[in-house]
Order: structure tokens, then C-alpha cells, then sequence
């Protein structure tokens, strides 16, 4: 028993593989022979591997050493280079085509985040400019909030607030565009763009479109991956001086 | 060889990392911007243009469809890593903006969506 751990964690990258592969062929039979297709099998498998995650402590699963590669295949490293990777199927024109929609659809979701946001953190309660501003950066993704909370000074349970924000925008946004997918047009090149654009969250984005149709996956990733820039750009600064002018 | 695909793909990712970084610091954040955007596009640019000259060898293709390919396991692995807890444990404010202000945007895909069509049609 021992010695099995011992080749556990010592070939951690590889424990990761077989994990992922088992839980990947489980849900797709399951998908395929229960539930008629109707769910995807990697939703499910999505879902499955945050249900483990709970389970797990503050880096999920890989909080127990056996376990400890996850946090290798899942980490941003391997994350940047596949998405990057899936740009070999994506098409230049498509790309030029939807363009400039693309980046005003940045701007939009980001202000329309944020701004939902500040809203919802006024009516619960918080009334300081700095508490709503973390918290409608928080709104955008996970990186946005405690980048614009440690600008303005703000107290660390805010921070973790506005990161946890983030974290239940990128769960939810992975649990339910596929099941929405079809309802709002997203099935072409050009609405994963402006898809991508008005969401952010990268990696909630790429896991939704995956359990989509992964053939949508460069496209919206391509946008969503300069959401967080844009939101850092804005919300300490611009919005910061809105929402202070207001409350 | 497939390395060769697999090393053009990291010099576009490296590449774009860096552009990402140097971005970050012109305007003042500790971060990178875009840097994934930004490799995406020269690995898109550059096959469209070099690869109408110089159709790049199958088995190089072979490379960087594996890595694309591993996106999904990835995923999941990154899934499995989340600090899902903490996400639920964050009081309702995090639970409660995070999915309206989310939801809100949705409603939004097929308007933008729309309008970029109808755009295209005046121009």
C-alpha cells in the first residue's frame, strides 16, 4: 500500500491522466446510454469533477498529496498552452468577420457586470464605494476582483468575497451554457465570439463551449481572454470614480 | 515530426506571453493582458498566411491538434482543482452576483448577435 502511494505521487502528471480519462469514459457512456444525450457527457464530467472538488479543500482534489498532479494538468500552465492550441482549427476570416462586435462585446459585458454587480452588493447591505467596487470587479472574474480590491485597499474578506464571486461566475457559466446554448443562437463562430466577449471568465467560457461543441471553443476563449485585461483596466479606475460619485 | 508543430505552438504561446506581459506593464498592472488572445492570433496569422506557401507537414498538424485535443481532459482536471467550497461558503452576496450579474449577459448573446448580422448586411 505503501509503495503504491509512493508511484502515486511521485508520477502525479500521470495518476492525473488516468483520472480524467477514466472520469471522461465513464460520463460519456453514461450520457450516451442513460440519459439518451441529452446532457453531454463532459457537462457531466464538469459537474462530476467540481462535486470532487468540494470535496477536496482549497485546491480541490489536489489538496491530498495522492492526488497532487491534478493541480499539473489542470493548472494554467497546460490551460493557456491547450486553449491556444484549439486556434489551429479556428478560421482567420471568421475571426475578422465578427471582429469589431467582438471587442465592443467586451466592453459591454464587462460595464454591465460590474454595474449588476455594485447594484446587488448595494441592496445587500454595503455602502462604501471601495466594499461595491470589489465587489462588481468580483463580478467579472476572479483575478479582476482582488487585483481591483488590493488597489483600493480593500479588507481581505472582501477580497475573498469578490474571489468567490468569481469562482461561482465561472461554475455557473459552465454548468449552464450548454444547457441554454442552443436558446440563444450560440451554435456559429460569430455568437461564440460575442459569447466569449460578454462573459469573461475564460476558463468558464472554454468548459462551457467544450460541453457545447468544442468546435466553438477558439473562438469565444479568444475574446474571454481579454476580458480580465479589460476589467482591470476599468473597474479600479473608471468605474471606481463612477461608483464613488454615486454612493 | 510532430515536435515541430509542438514547438511552433509554444513559440506562438511564448510569444503571445510576452506581448500579454509587456501590455500589462504599459498600462500599470501586475499582470498579463491577453497574452493567450495574443498567441491564439499569430498561431492563427501565420498558419493563414505560411501555411497557403508552405502547407505545413501533416504529421506537424499532428502536434498541435493533440495538445488542442487535451483541452477538454484539462478542463476537467482545472474543475476538479477550484476551490468549490470556499465559492459556497462566500455568503450570498458571491453566490447571488455571481449568477445574476452572469445571467444578465446572456440575455445579451443573441442581441449582439443580431446586430453584428444586420451590421453586416449595411456594409
Amino acid at each position: 500500500m505503501v509503495e503504491l502511494e509512493q508511484i502515486f505521487t511521485k508520477n502525479g502528471l500521470i495518476v492525473a491522466f488516468l483520472i480524467v480519462g477514466i472520469l471522461m469514459l465513464f460520463f460519456n457512456w453514461f450520457s450516451r446510454n442513460v440519459l439518451n444525450n441529452r446532457i453531454p457527457g463532459v457537462a457531466l464530467a464538469i459537474l462530476a469533477a467540481l462535486v470532487i472538488a468540494y470535496f477536496g479543500g482549497e485546491k480541490g482534489i489536489a489538496s491530498y498529496p495522492l492526488f497532487a498532479g491534478m493541480a499539473l494538468l489542470g493548472g494554467s500552465m497546460l490551460r493557456d498552452f491547450t486553449v491556444v492550441a484549439t486556434a489551429m482549427g479556428a478560421s482567420f476570416d471568421e475571426l475578422k468577420k465578427t471582429g469589431l462586435v467582438g471587442v465592443l462585446s467586451l466592453f459591454i459585458g464587462v460595464s454591465i457586470t460590474f454595474f449588476i454587480g455594485v447594484v446587488i452588493g448595494y441592496l445587500m447591505g454595503y455602502t462604501d464605494p471601495v466594499s461595491l467596487t470589489t465587489i462588481g470587479a468580483g463580478a467579472c472574474t476572479y483575478i479582476v476582483g482582488p487585483i481591483t480590491g488590493s488597489a483600493l485597499g480593500a479588507s481581505t474578506d472582501l477580497i475573498a468575497i469578490s474571489i468567490a464571486t468569481g469562482v461561482v461566475k465561472t461554475i455557473f457559466v459552465t454548468i449552464i451554457t450548454p444547457i441554454v446554448a442552443k436558446r440563444i443562437g450560440l451554435d456559429n463562430p460569430g455568437s461564440a465570439m460575442i459569447f466569449g466577449g460578454l462573459i469573461g471568465t475564460t476558463s468558464g467560457v472554454a468548459a462551457g463551449l467544450a460541453a457545447t461543441d468544442p468546435k466553438l471553443v477558439p473562438y469565444g476563449a479568444m475574446t474571454a481572454t481579454f476580458y480580465t485585461g479589460v476589467g482591470v483596466l476599468l473597474c479600479p479606475s473608471v468605474f471606481f470614480v463612477v461608483v464613488r460619485l454615486v454612493f | 515530426m510532430k515536435i515541430y508543430g509542438v514547438a511552433f505552438l509554444a513559440l506562438c504561446f511564448l510569444l503571445g506571453q510576452v506581448i500579454g506581459q509587456l501590455l500589462g506593464k504599459a498600462i500599470g498592472i501586475d499582470g498579463n493582458v491577453g497574452g493567450v488572445g495574443f498567441g491564439m492570433l499569430l498561431l492563427v496569422i501565420i498558419n493563414d498566411r505560411l501555411g497557403k506557401k508552405y502547407p505545413m507537414l501533416q504529421e506537424s498538424k499532428a502536434g498541435i491538434y493533440f495538445w488542442g485535443s487535451m483541452y477538454i481532459p484539462v478542463v476537467i482536471a482545472m474543475s476538479m482543482i477550484l476551490n468549490v467550497r470556499a465559492a459556497l461558503s462566500g455568503g450570498w452576496v458571491a453566490v447571488i452576483v455571481g449568477i445574476v450579474a452572469t445571467g444578465a449577459c446572456y440575455f445579451l448573446v443573441p442581441v449582439l448577435t443580431k446586430w453584428s448580422k444586420s451590421g453586416e448586411k449595411i456594409s
